[in-house]
């Protein structure tokens, strides 16, 4: 049986940064892909503006992810393409892992394993519409995944329900194949994609955005014929005498993300309520040893340069990883957080670069994060303005904070005192 | 005149207040300098990037993604779609390589930006 010390499942960006960071670490690195090329979602996100962190260029998904993919076959990294994981062991030195793939069902010893199994999009069956079940109703990635890699065109006429980056990068696309989007509805009252993309997807093709506003109702028997619209008040229920009818060929659906922890789950990992990714400590290991986890699958990101820069931190961390006596202190949030990750601090890695990364639960102009260790103010932070579709990345030292088993670091956010303009 | 916009420089996007006095513009609400040129680019003549995929005559993969390999005029966006729905490639060209040489004479190249053609799968 081969032997590996790191295996990194999934050949999307985290997972070529992992493989890439274990392999400088002189790890013995496997990178596992289930599609026939590395790369992931970034293969068919032909739009530009991925790597401007990065690399200060602004690159199209297909061009930023060559760059690592390039690298990769430049290094000793075993890469298994069109392989499956399809069980998992584990022993008392690490996991045994059964694979499925053209040599035929094989299985490898691996120290550790990072998981980079990224993200699913939320399909129709989990958003509440009623009506038929024509053809014609597309997630935002399928509709990308069928024009983008194979040329095929879904639409004529379309409505767009979900105001998430896909969705609004979707709208352009299909408008300069030459359909006609009729709307991006959202059911929130905010727009949950960046303002550039409203502005250079919507704005610039004259596609409205209608706010406050979903998808109620399907119609059609083979394929989708028109789609039912109606406003919804504050907590989100429709408003009677709103509903209109909107001829249409398809719906997109860009309507969310969840992270794929389906390996994860299966190995016992524990998932985070608020993330739905693993529960980790500040080296990105899951609360099962030698697993850690980078990503998409860890919690959604909305840039791919911290999707890569967590991938290496990960990476780096399952290539060193030693079986020892850990101590921790924990992480807490209060209701103004949407999420925060890692959701412990392992106190026996090196604390004066803690990577951490959260999403707040509203939107808060002149916003103070304010850290707490055992109630006690650590450090404050302030923003001009925190909105829950941006991820905000922090990085702590917390060398000389104190910090002993069981203690507690909480995050919160304020507004800043004396500002009433808000 | 002035007109508000948003930045699409990068991620941020912040929300730009861009004034015309005559010969003079000035940009307000940008956090960095890529803002200014891009709020006083955008109120005189609007460039954009574009990307798309071109048609290939290859049966395992029947299309490839492009862009351009520099900002054109915004009103010019339909026009270089049209030149590159015409195209259809028979090279098994690479990464960067040109697919239409300065597209209606814009002084920007329709290029590959990816290497799928060259993969052995």
């Amino acid at each position: 049986m081969l032997k590996y010390d790191v295996t990194v499942i999934g050949g999307g960006p985290s997972g070529l940064s992992a493989a890439l960071s274990a392999d400088r670490a002189n790890a013995k690195t496997l990178l596992i892909e289930r599609e026939a090329s590395l790369g992931g979602i970034l293969k068919q996100c032909i739009h530009d503006g991925f790597g401007l962190l990065r690399f200060g260029e602004k690159l199209s998904g297909p061009e930023y992810v060559y760059r690592d993919i390039k690298a990769v076959y430049e290094t000793d990294i075993d890469v298994s393409l069109l392989t499956f994981v399809t069980k998992t062991e584990k022993t008392d030195d690490g996991f045994i892992l059964h694979l499925v793939n053209r040599d035929g069902v094989t299985s490898v010893f691996t120290k550790t394993i990072v998981l980079c199994t990224g993200c699913r999009e939320r399909t129709a069956k989990q958003v509440k519409i009623h009506g038929t079940r024509p053809a014609g109703v597309f997630t935002a990635g399928q509709a990308q995944n069928l024009v983008n890699l194979h040329g095929l065109m879904v639409t004529k006429k379309c409505v767009i329900l979900g105001s998430g980056d896909i969705g609004l990068i979707m709208a352009r696309r299909l408008t300069l194949e030459g359909a006609e989007v009729m709307g991006v509805y959202e059911i929130k009252s905010e727009p949950s994609g960046l303002s550039r993309n409203i502005a250079q997807c919507l704005n610039d093709f004259d596609i409205p955005l209608h706010l406050s506003t979903t998808v109620k109702r399907v119609y059609g028997h083979d394929r989708l014929e028109a789609v039912e619209v109606a406003k919804v008040d504050e907590k989100m229920n429709i408003i009677p005498g709103t509903e209109e009818i909107i001829p249409c060929d398809a719906l997109i659906l860009s309507v969310g993300l969840i992270p794929e922890n389906e390996i994860a789950e299966d190995l016992g990992v524990t998932l985070d309520r608020f993330t739905k990714g693993p529960h980790t400590d500040n080296s990105f290991m899951t609360d099962v040893e030698g697993i850690f986890a980078a990503g998409n699958c860890l919690h959604v990101n909305d840039l791919v340069d911290y999707v890569s820069e967590n991938g290496a931190l990960a990476g780096k961390a399952a290539a060193e990883y030693v079986k020892k006596e850990r101590k921790y202190a924990k992480i807490t949030i209060d209701r103004t957080l949407g999420y925060i990750v890692p959701q412990e601090i392992d106190l026996t890695t090196d604390l004066s670069k803690v990577e951490m990364y959260f999403r707040s639960f509203s939107t808060v102009k002149n916003a103070v994060l304010e850290i707490k260790i055992d109630g006690n103010p650590f450090m404050e932070k302030k923003y001009m303005v925190v909105r829950p579709p941006e991820m905000e990345k922090l990085v702590l030292d917390l060398s000389s904070a104190g910090l002993t088993e069981n203690s507690v670091i909480s995050f919160g956010i304020v507004k800043k005192e004396g500002d009433i303009n808000g | 005149m002035v007109k508000e916009m948003t930045c699409i420089v990068c991620p941020n996007g912040c929300l730009l207040r861009v004034e015309q006095d005559g010969e003079e513009i000035t940009v307000t609400g940008n956090t960095c300098k890529r803002g200014e040129t891009f709020g006083k680019t955008e109120l005189t003549n609007p460039m954009r990037t574009i990307c798309s995929t071109v048609r290939t005559v290859f049966s395992d993969i029947e299309v490839v993604p492009v862009r351009v390999s520099a900002e054109i005029p915004k009103g010019m966006i339909f026009p270089v779609m049209e030149e590159i729905n015409k195209v259809r490639l028979s090279e098994r060209l690479g990464i960067g390589e040109k697919v239409i040489e300065n597209v209606l004479g814009l002084n920007a190249d329709v290029i590959l930006t990816s290497n799928i053609l060259k993969e052995e799968v």
